[in-house]
């Protein structure tokens, strides 16, 4: 009993170890550089970088924007992950800027909070926000949200499902039930209903609001995907960062179809996975990064305000490698042209 | 034996411990092709201006703080063979029960906090005490029943913030409950740096800082010197022999719960109460689960509990400076994994020296310990030097000695 309890002790700190952030990017750029180069601060959210998901995203938008700007990745950028709780966020932000980083850009909206109080210790500084919205001004007028339509690319998401599902039933995975990811679903289930009013949609979180371990839970995301399969389902969305590696493994055994997010997952998926990732909803967090930089760079960024990426801005859209939805791409390129053109509203909220 | 022996032997383990696993940490950064040297340089390095220096400490205490809460909530419980894996689940039911009773009502400052305080540790010992009716009632053990009630805590308070204790506006990305007004905030203690002459702080040092140092004192007292604290520590080596000895075991594990959980309840209460003043998604989880791990380096004992928090606080802190010279964060989980794992082997090794020492001096067995690391030494009987005494002096002292003592405390997961 006893000895079992400390091994568990043990394998808790371990567990605590295996969460790891590869690489936190280069190093040794603190203060040095010409104070006319541009100097990048980036600030990850849970999980850091090697999520594949957001962060890695945010990651590629700085590596662009470096590249355009005739930077190195070595002297010009400073990227930084939290610990394992997130509780330094804080601390990340007010160190870059301290060090003398200009932009610095936090990435998630877990920095909602956080960003308004360092903004105003750090008037000077340019900050953004990777999912957080400054619509009103309230963060500082020195910070931009960069936000995005998720709701869009989702709801394109459910009219490709619904257009190729041959059971009538599709299923969405969510990773943690937050407003965030209620906006995936709200219009995942708006665009399957506007192909197929009667169209059954399972529709499940992986973990409550507050518990963040739905995103890095590909097991639980297997068995809820699983559980959907065996109910009919025959097309599976997932919205859980690192848990969709699950549903793509439940959506190969089970011989049946899944949709990526965020980036175009059939790129970086196993060559069995890449037969049942029919298409991935992308959100370009890599170009907002990069256009975020560039506008520092030229001195036109705005701050006080939001920069949203929707379906016309292309910041959202579907991805069409493997060519599964080739068929159905004008019945997808319909509803994208009446969200654009306004006679179709999406909802957030499901 | 002389005291000075004792206290070598007791300090044995820790420090083995912690050369073994600065060991294997500097050979992980060798062989992630960094410098452990530049790395030890780092981690010491407390920033250029006087202001950065003292917010280095104050980063450092704001975190030992909450770690030092949970290591104590988890060491009650251990002292008398009980294993709280709870801890997680009763503090965070507690703090978000504790956040909307503030928030619901309007008092004068001190008993706002007090309530607050007070709504908290009943919430966590209650939770606690669950585990324990189980246990007596039904002889669950509460290793399963704890663990067990921590997912049922959990999908709670997801369940009562996004219901019926939401403050936040809908569609905010980050949700919470209402806020505390400003009676229900404890003040900061900043005022320290000015009075003994030191640049002021960017953060507020958590006024919480002295009433968990009141918590550590009490919790000692208690364990150390009441018939209470005997009889728990007698239980704890031996349930048999206790009962033998007219120890009511049932009701001990009853209060012994009842106790840590309250001390459980405390633990989200420095975040809540002096910075965050509400309870939400962003909220620090995972603190009941990193008590085990301080509660395990201190060895169950106060004093040992604060230098261990303030060693989590210090490799905490040390993870981004760790990342500006291009070493990952991560490197600051493995050193805080290993050590608590050196701890564990440490302590078994010193534990069955001393037991050889004991044999070999031809005195009475010395009553084996439980397995559990819990006491030091083997050596039941009396206090171990740190009396009541010491017990202040590390309590109270952590903000005059941080300064001196730097290198030899670390930082947080």
């Amino acid at each position: 009993m006893k000895a079992a309890a400390l091994l568990l002790a043990g394998s808790m700190a371990l567990a605590a170890c295996a969460s790891d952030e590869s690489d936190s990017g280069s190093g040794g750029g603190s203060g040095s550089g010409g104070n006319d180069e541009l100097m990048i601060g980036l600030a990850f959210d849970t999980g850091g970088r090697g999520d594949k998901s957001f962060n890695d995203s945010a990651y590629a938008g700085v590596e662009a924007a470096v590249e355009e700007l005739g930077l190195s990745m070595e002297d010009n950028v400073q990227t930084l992950s939290p610990n394992d709780d997130a509780s330094n966020r804080g601390e990340l932000l007010t160190q870059l800027a301290e060090q003398g980083y200009d932009p610095v850009i936090a990435v998630g909206f877990n920095y909602d909070e956080i960003i308004a109080d360092v903004s105003q210790d750090f008037p000077e500084v340019t900050f953004a926000q990777v999912d957080g919205s400054n619509a009103d001004g309230a963060k500082g007028d020195n910070v931009t949200g960069l936000l995005f339509a998720e709701e869009q690319g989702s709801f394109l998401a459910g009219v490709a499902a619904a257009s190729k599902t041959e059971t009538d039933n599709i299923g969405f995975v969510g990773g943690v039930q937050s407003p965030l990811i209620e906006k995936f679903q709200a219009g995942f289930e708006a665009g399957a209903r506007a192909v197929n009013p009667d169209i059954t949609i399972q529709s499940q979180y992986l973990s409550p609001a507050g518990d963040f371990s739905g995103f890095g839970a590909p097991d639980r995301g297997y068995s809820v995907a699983q559980g959907f399969y065996q109910n009919g389902a025959d097309i599976v969305f997932h919205a859980a960062g690192g848990s969709g590696e699950g549903v793509f493994q439940a959506a190969v055994e089970a011989n049946k179809r899944a949709i990526g997010v965020d980036s175009d997952q059939w790129q970086t998926a196993s060559p069995e996975q890449q037969a049942v990732i029919m298409t991935s909803m992308i959100k370009r967090v890599d170009n907002a990064v990069m256009e975020f930089i560039l506008s520092v760079a030229n001195d036109e960024a705005e701050g006080g305000t939001d920069v949203v990426y929707d379906l016309e801005s292309d910041g959202v859209g579907l991805s069409t490698s493997g060519g599964y939805i080739d068929d159905i791409a004008d019945v997808i390129e319909d509803y994208r042209q009446q969200i654009v053109d306004g006679s179709v509203t999406v909802p957030t909220t499901p | 034996m002389s005291t000075l022996r004792r206290l070598g032997t007791a300090l044995l383990a820790p420090v083995l411990a912690i050369v073994v696993a600065l060991a294997i940490s500097a050979l992980v950064i060798v062989l992630i092709g960094e410098n452990p040297l530049s790395a030890v340089e780092v981690m010491l390095d407390f920033g250029d201006s006087p202001s950065q220096q003292t917010q280095a400490m104050v980063v450092i205490l704001n975190r030992a703080v909450p770690l030092f809460l949970a290591g104590l909530a988890v060491s009650v419980a251990f002292r008398m063979g009980l294993f709280n894996i709870g801890v997680e689940g009763q503090y965070r039911l507690a703090t978000i029960l504790s956040a909307a009773a503030g928030a619901a009502v309007a008092l004068p400052a001190p008993l706002h906090v007090l309530l607050i305080i007070v709504v908290a540790m009943l919430v966590g010992a209650f939770w606690a005490g669950i585990v324990a009716v189980l246990k007596v009632t039904r002889g669950v053990s509460e290793v399963i029943s704890s663990i067990m009630l921590n997912f049922i805590a959990l999908g709670l308070a997801s369940f009562l913030l996004t219901g019926p204790l939401r403050g936040s506006e809908p569609g905010a990305s980050i949700i919470t409950t209402a806020d505390i007004p400003e009676s229900g905030w404890f003040p900061g203690l900043n005022g320290v740096f000015g009075a003994l002459g030191l640049a002021e702080p960017r953060s507020e040092l958590y006024g919480f800082l002295l009433v968990a140092a009141v918590a550590g004192i009490v919790i000692a007292v208690l364990v150390k010197r009441t018939r209470f604290g005997f009889d728990l520590r007698a239980t704890g080596m031996s349930p048999s022999a206790a009962t033998a000895s007219g120890v009511d075991a049932r009701g001990m594990v009853i209060k012994t719960m009842l106790i840590s959980g309250a001390v459980a309840g405390l633990i989200g209460l420095p975040d809540l109460l002096g910075s965050s003043h509400h309870y939400g998604t962003e909220f620090t989880t995972g603190l009941g689960f990193l008590g085990i791990a301080v509660a395990l380096l201190g060895r169950n004992s106060p004093v040992g509990i604060a230098l261990g928090a303030l060693l989590f606080g210090f490799l905490d802190r040390a993870a981004i400076p760790l990342q500006f010279e291009g070493i990952p964060a991560s490197v600051v989980t493995i050193i805080q994994g290993t050590i608590v794992l050196a701890v564990v082997v440490a302590n078994e090794i010193a534990r069955r020296i001393t037991r050889r020492q004991a044999e070999r001096g031809g005195s009475q067995p010395a009553s084996p310990t439980t397995g559990d690391g819990s006491t030091d030494g083997g050596q039941g009987s009396g206090g171990p030097p740190p009396d009541p005494g010491a017990a202040v002096g590390t309590g109270t002292g952590p903000g005059v000695r941080s300064g001196a003592a730097d290198g030899t405390r670390g930082g947080q997961q």
